[in-house]
């Protein structure tokens, strides 16, 4: 008989050993010198063109007066920001080795990233395929780095819970079977992949507890949007939620 | 022809003629076992989950007739050149180190119901404590006259990935200006409700982005299609008087094909086509016949539970071959039924836990470049049968960054299931 091995670890150690490296020496599209200065120069007017081009981020950011943490962190104050440094989003730890490392958000970094994320921090979580053109990149950057700068988020908090109908704090508190929530789990793993891997859907590996929960409420009631995630929040109960915290929680982050 | 490596062979019948043999408590304390046929979208998410959950207390067989799996999700994709051939082909080779599943490669002919033993095409004999049948569909080649499985080498269907989607490639990369194409659609029920549409839009892809002046007719036995008023809002817009779409109140009905001439001939007219692709009705895979496992409609009635076959109760029938109720033939409705059989099994065999059953499937359909369309839905028992619980479906005028972030998703979900089939 074949011998079992016990899979998880061998998955994970795979994924561990598959380089959580931070690429160093990336050399970004070289964007035009010409379009970075005046970049700075017209920073005073935001660009109706970069708005429409953060619509491809609007989906897991926010930005200006108010943002707040969604898929992704909030993007005030952006510019300048060490990468992976806010304390109340759980970064992968790709993204805070990277700022630990010393990587800044200047507007060259930003290119760079922008255009291939997940070659400027390998094993970073956004699930963002890239934004090819530098034309592109620069009209949003100059336009990112304008409203940012401008509405500096005073205080984050990364979720209003009052706001969410049928959430309370004591839900954080409701204690979950994981082997139920593994079952539950089958139907999340199409999707979300067990080891964390991400490739055009966010990994659910990891997040915090209350993060987790406070996150499949927003779905339920429609804070956020995301079909596919509102159906298959809509009917679980509480217990089920807290089931599938408990299990995604006992998993290894990448 | 079966190709079994040979130590896996040996033991096998090594296990069964023990097991035959031994004396009763020796024979209770052996390993239960567990044979899944079909390597596809239910089978080896079968085959995974069984293996993976029990950590070794089941010893599971996984029979499919090839080395490797050709997904039809996304082979549409390939055909309108956003994937290679590669990237939808897939190894058995993880399910077999990581997870120690048995993978036999050969066809299985028949099922000894009494004996529970499966045989193979090459007189090997396959014992097992339940079976999970998962071949996914065979083609009713009579249903259009003059098609046949030789004709499809000339008009292919390329409704079972592999050769014949790349014989589809290759025709379809071949269309030249001023030319026809002819796909007539299959009529209800079928695998994957949006895929021949789906087709149409990425052939209308490649044609558009070479600038080749050439026509799409699909001929179509059914009044109206999964996804319609999304796929001809998308055709008008990026593919305009390319698509012509014919139901039953114009062509009158599909009478029959003649591919050396390349033609189909229906009530209405007889249309011509320089490259015709003929899907034509579909039943459950052979084996689910052979094994007495079908009803009248060509299909395996289930229990709506667990996805136990309502004939045998050691064999349980999931994906296309099932009739499962509102759920469509899809491979996200087959990976979700697999892990109801998995559960249910293992409950059985090992005493493990068994919860109430819970299914989903969403379906996502790309018609251009970065404009992707979704839907879905989850299902539960109800009266014996699977019934639909709520549902979602993408809207016409949608944002491009919708469409967009629709077609990332579904990136996403091709590499999470392969992912969730494969190890
Ligand atoms: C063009 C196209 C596009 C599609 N797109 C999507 C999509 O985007 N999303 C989606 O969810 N679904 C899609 N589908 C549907 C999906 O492919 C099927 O519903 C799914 O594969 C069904 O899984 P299954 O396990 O029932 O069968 P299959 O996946 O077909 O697996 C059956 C396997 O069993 C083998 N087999 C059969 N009989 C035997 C035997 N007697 N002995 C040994 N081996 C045997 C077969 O060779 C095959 O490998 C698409 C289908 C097509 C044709
Ligand atoms: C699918 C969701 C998603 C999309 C779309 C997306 N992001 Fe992100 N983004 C994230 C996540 C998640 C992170 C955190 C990554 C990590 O921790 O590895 C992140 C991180 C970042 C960071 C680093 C912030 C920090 O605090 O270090 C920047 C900058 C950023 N994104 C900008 C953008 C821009 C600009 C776009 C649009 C072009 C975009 N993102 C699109 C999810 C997304
Ligand atoms: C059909 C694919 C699919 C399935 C199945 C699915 N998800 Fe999601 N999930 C997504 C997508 C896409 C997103 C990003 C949505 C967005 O932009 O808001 C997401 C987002 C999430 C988030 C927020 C992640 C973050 O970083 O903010 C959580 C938590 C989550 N899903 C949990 C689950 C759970 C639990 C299940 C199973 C009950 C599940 N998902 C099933 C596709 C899926």
């Amino acid at each position: 008989m074949p011998t079992r091995t016990t899979v998880r670890m061998t998955v994970f150690s795979m994924l561990l050993a598959a380089g959580m490296g931070v690429a160093t020496a990336t050399s970004p599209a070289p964007a035009n010198a010409q379009q970075m200065a005046n970049a700075q120069q017209t920073a005073a007017e935001p660009d109706p063109a970069g708005e429409r081009l953060f619509r491809a981020c609007k989906s897991c950011h926010e930005v200006g007066a108010n943002a707040k943490h969604k898929v992704g962190p909030h993007l005030d104050g952006v510019i300048g920001r060490i990468a992976g440094s806010l304390e109340d989003f759980r970064y992968s730890k790709a993204m805070r080795a990277a700022g630990e490392g010393g990587l800044a958000w200047s507007e060259e970094n930003l290119h760079a990233y922008l255009a291939k994320p997940r070659d400027f921090i390998p094993g970073n979580r956004m699930s963002y395929r890239g934004m090819a053109s530098a034309e592109d990149r620069t009209t949003l950057i100059t336009w990112l780095a304008n409203v940012s700068a401008a509405a500096p988020a005073e205080n984050p908090v990364s979720e209003q819970t009052s706001a969410i109908p049928g959430f309370s704090e004591a839900l954080l508190e409701v204690e979950g079977d994981p082997e139920y929530g593994e079952y539950l789990a089958g139907e999340c793993v199409t999707c979300h992949q067990p080891t964390g891997h991400v490739e055009g859907i966010p990994s659910i590996v990891g997040l915090p507890r209350d993060y987790f929960i406070r996150s499949l409420f927003e779905y339920k009631n429609n804070i956020r949007s995301n079909e596919v995630m509102k159906l298959r929040v809509g009917n679980l109960s509480n217990e089920e939620i807290a089931a599938l915290a408990a299990y995604f929680g006992s998993l290894e982050p990448q | 022809m079966t190709r079994v490596n040979r130590r896996q062979f040996s033991t096998l019948l090594g296990a069964g003629a023990a097991s035959l043999s031994l004396p009763y408590y020796a024979r209770a304390q052996a390993k239960p076992r567990v044979v899944v046929i079909g390597g596809g979208a239910g089978g080896a998410t079968a085959a995974r989950y069984i293996a993976k959950d029990s950590e070794g207390a089941i010893d599971v067989t996984l029979i499919d007739d090839s080395e490797t799996f050709t997904t039809c999700f996304f082979s549409n994709l390939y055909l309108g050149g956003f994937r290679d051939f590669g990237s939808i082909t897939h190894g058995y080779d993880k399910l077999q180190s990581d997870y120690g599943i048995t993978k036999v490669t050969g066809m299985a002919t028949g099922v000894d119901r009494g004996a529970k033993t499966v045989t193979m095409a090459d007189g090997a004999t396959i014992p097992y404590d339940r079976l999970v049948v998962s071949p996914g569909i065979d083609l009713i080649w009579d249903s259009i006259e003059g098609y046949s499985e030789e004709a499809a080498q000339i008009a292919p269907h390329a409704w079972k990935a592999g050769p014949q989607t790349q014989l589809l490639k290759e025709k379809l990369d071949a269309v030249s200006n001023g030319q026809q194409i002819v796909m007539v659609a299959p009529p209800n029920p079928y695998r994957c409700p949006p895929g021949p549409y789906e087709r149409i839009s990425m052939m209308a892809h490649v044609l558009k982005s070479k600038g080749v002046d050439a026509k799409i007719i699909v001929l179509d036995p059914k009044e109206k299609f999964s996804k319609q008023g999304l796929f001809q809002e998308g055709w008008e817009k990026h593919y305009p008087g390319m698509v012509e779409w014919y139901g039953p109140d114009v062509h009158g009905g599909i009478k029959s094909v003649d591919v050396a001439a390349g033609t189909v001939e229906t009530d209405l007219d007889t249309f011509k086509g320089d490259l015709l692709n003929i899907i034509p009705a579909q039943k459950a895979g052979m084996i689910a016949a052979a094994a007495g496992l079908t009803d009248d409609s060509g299909f395996c009635p289930i229990d709506a539970t667990s996805m136990r076959s309502t004939v045998d109760e050691n064999i349980f029938v999931i994906g296309d071959a099932s009739i499962a109720g509102a759920m469509p033939k899809s491979g996200f409705s087959a990976n979700s039924q697999a892990k109801v059989a998995a559960m249910n099994i293992r409950g059985e065999l090992i005493s493990s836990k068994v919860f109430p059953a819970k299914y989903s499937n969403t379906c996502w359909s790309l018609i251009e470049t970065d404009d992707g369309v979704k839907v879905g839905a989850q299902y539960a028992p109800s009266e014996g049968k699977i019934a639909s619980t709520s549902s979602f479906i993408s809207q016409t005028g949608e944002d491009a960054a919708v469409r967009k972030a629709t077609y990332e998703e579904s990136i996403g979900w091709y590499a999470g299931i392969t992912a969730d089939m494969f190890g």
